[in-house]
């Protein structure tokens, strides 16, 4: 007769992946590579901050790209185009997120070791993202004008996940009933440590305090 | 989709357990789902019916879940009360100083191998 056992295990779903996760902070730590995590949901404006923000940046930082979608190679590929840094495509095989062993294969393609500034643009979701750690040294969450003011109340984990949240598309404020205030409230309840920085890709309006916030966070970061 | 990406890590889990203990098969599994972990358990169990097809040890493993409830501490008043009827504030004092103590889980509590 076959011989039935319990084997107790106790252990969450998201525990492989969050040591995963350290370990490969470890890893860029030593390699002097500091990884931002971009998150936000389609269409909120990662692509388009990053066009604005990197030419401001790759002067004093090495940058790569690591695009990551579900499919097609355009993000990669406007990146490429208007800011002249190297970019790569990491295709998720139809997931929803980017865990931290697809984020390590990126930064083996990617040459992690010639960079010291990697962006990681995340699949387009206010869920999944957030529960699985990429092993990035911070979180950047854009959240856009037109998804309302109440987002941090719908999408608890996103937001207490982000070092920084940006809000972005501030240049259409007036046409929407977006209140900024009742915002930075809400995420206030969320994660009182975050800071939110209202910027407007279109126009370039508070990208520089995104540019002043990244090198005070690599500055301390390399500590 | 999002619940498909979960059944993958969660099947990982559950192989990598069955590989390291020299098992035959995993004939059961119980997973702990919180009530606030943004899990719907019918689609769960949907992606797990399809994914366990392609595995080693759990082509036919019953999935058991166990509902956590979502539990949050006030750290002004110190009470508990459930987070699925009251949300951030406390419902004693009103206060938004609080936390949640249980109903995130997503956590393999044991296996039934062979």
């Amino acid at each position: 007769m076959e011989e039935i056992r319990i084997i107790e295990v106790k252990q969450s779903v998201f525990a492989d992946n969050d040591e995963k996760a350290e370990e490969l902070r470890q890893k860029l730590r030593e390699k002097g590579c500091f990884l931002v995590n971009i998150m936000s949901s389609p269409g909120s404006g990662k692509t388009s901050i990053l066009t604005r923000l990197i030419p401001a940046l790759k002067d004093k930082y090495k940058i790569a790209v690591m695009e990551a979608d579900i499919d097609s190679d355009v993000d990669a590929r406007t990146i490429a185009e208007k800011t002249g840094v190297a970019a790569i495509q990491l295709h998720t095989g139809g997931m929803c997120h980017l865990d931290a062993a697809m984020t390590r294969q990126g930064l083996d393609e990617v040459g992690a070791e010639a960079f010291d500034l990697i962006f990681l643009e995340n699949v387009g979701n206010l869920v999944c993202p957030a529960e699985f750690d990429t092993g990035a040294s911070k979180n950047l969450v854009i959240l856009s004008v037109p998804e309302g003011d109440d987002k941090p109340l719908k999408y608890p984990l996103m937001f207490e996940k982000a070092d920084v949240v940006l809000l972005n598309k501030i240049d259409v404020l007036p046409y929407f009933d977006f209140d900024v205030d009742k915002f930075a409230g809400y995420l206030k309840i969320r994660n009182p440590r975050a800071e939110l920085l209202p910027v407007s890709a279109r126009s370039g309006e508070g990208l520089e305090h995104v540019v002043a916030w990244l090198d005070k966070a690599i500055e301390e970061w390399r500590k | 989709m999002h619940e498909l990406g979960l059944v993958m890590h969660f099947i990982d889990m559950v192989e990598k357990t069955a590989r390291q203990n020299g098992v035959q098969k995993v004939a059961a599994v119980t997973l702990e789902v919180g009530e606030v972990s943004t899990i719907i358990p019918s689609y769960f169990r949907d992606c797990y019916n399809w994914a366990i097809r392609k595995t080693e040890y759990m082509k036919d493993c019953e999935l058991n879940m166990v509902i956590i409830e979502a539990k949050s501490y006030c750290r002004d008043c110190q009470q508990t009360f459930r987070t699925t009827a009251y949300g951030k504030a406390c419902p004693y004092c009103g206060s938004l100083n609080t936390y949640l103590i249980t109903g995130n889980e997503l956590t393999v509590r044991d296996l039934k191998v062979i």
